[in-house]
């Protein structure tokens, strides 16, 4: 809770400095705008974040949404399928290959770090073989616009991919925080060995949390897609994957696991897409985008890690 | 003449407790000294005040007459001070000469590590220790005791006059004890003194010169060598006599509860081995460390994925693969290495007791933290866990008490069968006494009551009959009357008793 707490006066000390400097930070197209991608990649950062609790970890989100953004436009407007039928094959596929992932991880006791690297070249490699190594748009067509208006809508003058965060979050702070399954999840990544001889089956917590992780980079990779209105298999989703790692790893999940909240998480998410917006509205050149994230994500490991470290001084003196 | 190194009213507080009071302790040249007392008795804190990780609010130390001041572990070490931690901190992955040497290296003339040098230096410390292999061994091919020998070749190349070993035999098997004991004899020899910890008072008669006791923080008195015995220790220790009668068996109708047939584990895939036992009945598995006893009892409850069993529970035989199978019939295990197996030590006191039993605890899949709380409450109660309450988080509990929500978690859920694996290593006294009241509770209450322990003692007291196992099988059954030192250190060394009652085929 402290951590939550600490990350989130961070947000707002940056929010006011950005708000202070440039007014333009809370009107109404900005604010919009930022809810819009706080949706996009809070999703499957949330999902990211269950794995990161495992004690995992999970590299192929950036090329599971160039996949599924790939096979989506193709699907809707090259092979014609209706769109509750690609809406499905896309959350399907990455669901899938999270259970793949999440078999090799548990069965064949495989590190999660090389699964989801080999995930990560070979969906990429697969995305660009599909799409011939071409920009799949969704041009006008109308006989999705339904699909659209829920991926990239409106809901009470909300962005839809931020009411889409805010019901998996609700929905996932309920898992996590109250369910079983939620205990489970933190026991298996605080020790999986104890939550085993407790009698948990330790590798379909895992695997679950690997295929939640795909279900929700499919809801992202969807709302990613129509938001870029056209999907260039090289290089959309490039480094998503850690954007999520970011965002958890802020939001106070440990990359040792069995630690992490889904506030947290979200709030991780918002911080870094505060961050970008503030580059370009304090006109920073757009160039240190990067270094400007890398900055302020060590920053707040170093102050979290100080903090942790005067709370241990101050058990033992 | 003043003694090597002496410790004169030291007083350490720690918020809310005061860890010492007020102690003393003195240890001459070539003098084994064993310091008793039970968990927290502040034995731990006075030897890490002497190897400079805590510093005391109050008191003076000397080395041969005169002040020093130790203000960290490398003061220690540069007045002569070695510590062998009860938890080797070897690296298992680099040679014996390395870990030797490690961090104190000698460079060669381009600034590499002189490896001609670092062999030389070793080979007379191991041959000085009696260990006949190369420097060149890596460490992870060594064997736990021999493990503990390279601390010691570590100690005297630091050329230590004070080695303190903390629980230096818990996890040693009985020849690897006896040949460390005539290490310390030979270091004594040598003139060099040791400050032996250990809660297995047999060794302690055998090898220490002088006891000192501490008993809540306080020095409890001493006792010179003449006076040591076993009894006496224990009373100064505890400050009251405890009773250590033997369980008397159960009654006869009580037998072939529990059918074990064909069990074999993955470590030894040529042995199986069958027994039975009754409700009621406490069931002791002695054998020598690495006798299979641990991986017998996984192999029944389902967690050696290469061992396999057949287990009948009142004439009903039971499917177990998993151990989520064992447990769902009642058959629980308590397992060796607590803090690894047996508990999520970063979770809280109420975390612990509920998880395996988590989803009776929720109601369509959400968790009732109100019924968590009781049933954690319920057992702390019981159990009589210290614990600043069921929030606590497990890690910053004693050994003792981390035993008994290891225990506890399981009691919630009423055993039919405990399998309890070395159920109190590394447990003061007192501790022991209440675990062991509890198992002869769960027999009385009709529970089958499995023991499996490397302390000779503590199996002869509590068991009602004893299985010996050597080297993956069973040589013999021990029956109530049966049940001597002699008999089982016969058996378990593979040699057959008449006494005895043979294996099932």
């Amino acid at each position: 809770m402290k951590k939550e707490l600490g990350i989130f006066i961070l947000l707002v000390v940056l929010c006011t400095v950005t708000a202070t400097i440039n007014p333009r930070f809370l009107s109404a197209a900005n604010l919009t705008n930022m809810a819009n991608v706080i949706g996009l990649f809070g999703v499957f950062s949330l999902g990211l974040g269950l794995v990161i609790i495992t004690s995992g970890i999970d590299l192929s989100v950036g090329s599971m949404c160039a996949l599924t953004g790939v096979v989506l436009a193709m699907a809707l407007t090259e092979w014609h399928w209706a769109w509750p039928l690609a809406a499905l094959a896309v959350l399907a596929i990455p669901m899938l290959l999270g259970w793949a992932h999440g078999a090799l991880i548990t069965r064949m006791k495989m590190q999660p770090f090389i699964v989801t690297l080999c995930g990560l070249l070979l969906y990429r490699g697969v995305a660009r073989f599909i799409a011939g190594d071409s920009t799949k748009g969704f041009g006008e067509g109308a006989s999705f616009d339904t699909l659209r208006q829920i991926a990239s809508g409106k809901l009470m003058g909300l962005p839809m991919p931020f009411v889409i965060l805010l019901v998996t979050g609700s929905i996932l702070w309920v898992v996590l925080h109250r369910s079983v399954y939620g205990r489970y999840l933190f026991a298996v990544g605080r020790n999986e060995e104890a939550a085993r001889f407790s009698g948990i089956n330790t590798n379909l917590v895992i695997t679950v949390a690997y295929v939640v992780a795909g279900l929700l980079t499919g809801v992202s990779g969807i709302m990613i897609a129509f938001y870029t209105n056209s999907v260039a298999p090289s290089n959309h989703g490039n480094f998503y994957e850690l954007y999520g790692i970011a965002a958890a790893v802020l939001g106070g999940c440990s990359l040792r696991g069995g630690e992490g909240s889904i506030i947290g998480i979200i709030i991780g998410t918002a911080l870094l897409q505060v961050l970008q917006n503030l580059v370009n509205l304090l006109g920073i050149p757009s160039s240190l985008n990067f270094a400007v994230m890398g900055a302020v994500v060590l920053i707040g490991a170093l102050a979290d890690q100080w903090v942790r470290m005067k709370a241990s001084r101050r058990v033992t003196s | 003449m003043a003694p090597l190194l002496e410790m004169r009213g030291i007083s350490k507080r720690f918020p809310g407790v005061i860890a010492l009071d007020q102690v003393s302790l003195a240890v001459g040249r070539g003098e084994v000294l064993a310091l008793c007392g039970e968990n927290g008795a502040g034995k731990s804190t006075l030897m890490k005040i002497l190897g400079g990780v805590y510093q005391p609010e109050e008191g003076e130390l000397f080395v041969d007459g005169k002040p020093v001041k130790i203000s960290g572990v490398t003061d220690s070490m540069a007045l002569g001070i070695a510590f062998i931690h009860q938890e080797l901190n070897n690296l298992d992955n680099l040679d014996i000469a390395a870990n030797i040497f490690l961090g104190r290296e000698p460079r060669n003339r381009l600034g590499l590590i002189d490896r001609r040098k670092i062999h030389a230096d070793a080979e007379p410390l191991l041959r000085r220790l009696g260990l006949d292999m190369p420097s060149t061994t890596p460490l992870g091919e060594l064997s736990l005791a021999r493990q503990q020998l390279v601390e010691v070749a570590k100690a005297l190349s630091l050329d230590a006059k004070v080695i303190i070993m903390d629980e230096p035999t818990s996890s040693l098997t009985l020849a690897e004890t006896e040949r460390l004991l005539e290490v310390i004899a030979e270091l004594k020899g040598q003139g060099v003194s040791i400050i032996y910890i250990s809660h297995r008072l047999a060794e302690v008669t055998h090898c220490a010169d002088r006891v000192e006791v501490l008993r809540d923080g306080k020095n409890a008195g001493g006792l010179a060598k003449n006076e040591i015995d076993h009894d006496s220790i224990v009373a100064k220790m505890v400050g009251r006599e405890i009773n250590y009668a033997r369980s008397s068996p159960p009654a006869a109708e009580a037998k072939g509860h529990l059918e074990v047939r064909s069990a074999r584990s993955g470590r030894f895939p040529a042995q199986c081995l069958s027994f039975d036992a009754g409700r009621g009945e406490i069931l002791g598995f002695a054998g020598l460390v690495g006798a299979g006893r641990s991986e017998i009892m996984k192999a029944m409850v389902g967690l050696d994925p290469d061992g396999s069993a057949e287990v009948s529970l009142g004439g009903e035989r039971l499917k177990i693969r998993h151990s989520r199978d064992a447990i769902s019939h009642g058959i629980f295990l308590v397992p060796e290495d607590r803090r690894k197996e047996g508990l999520i030590t970063d979770m809280s006191v109420r975390e612990n007791i509920t998880l395996p039993d988590l989803r009776s605890y929720a109601s369509q899949g959400l968790l009732s933290r109100t019924r968590e709380t009781r049933a954690a409450q319920e057992q702390i109660g019981k159990l009589a866990i210290k614990t600043p309450g069921p929030e606590a988080m497990v890690r910053n509990l004693s050994g003792g008490n981390q035993q008994k929500v290891a225990i506890g978690k399981w009691l919630a859920m009423s055993p039919k069968v405990l399998i309890l694996d070395e159920p109190t290593r590394g447990i003061d006294i007192g501790a022991k006494a209440e675990i062991y009241a509890l198992m002869r509770a769960l027999a009385a209450d009709g529970a089958v009551v499995i023991v499996v322990s490397s302390d000779m003692e503590e199996l002869l007291h509590i068991s009602h009959r004893i299985a010996v196992m050597h080297e993956g099988r069973i040589t013999g059954f021990l029956d109530h009357s049966a049940c001597t030192e002699q008999n089982v250190m016969q058996l378990a060394v593979g040699r057959s008793v008449s006494a005895a009652i043979p294996p099932l085929s």
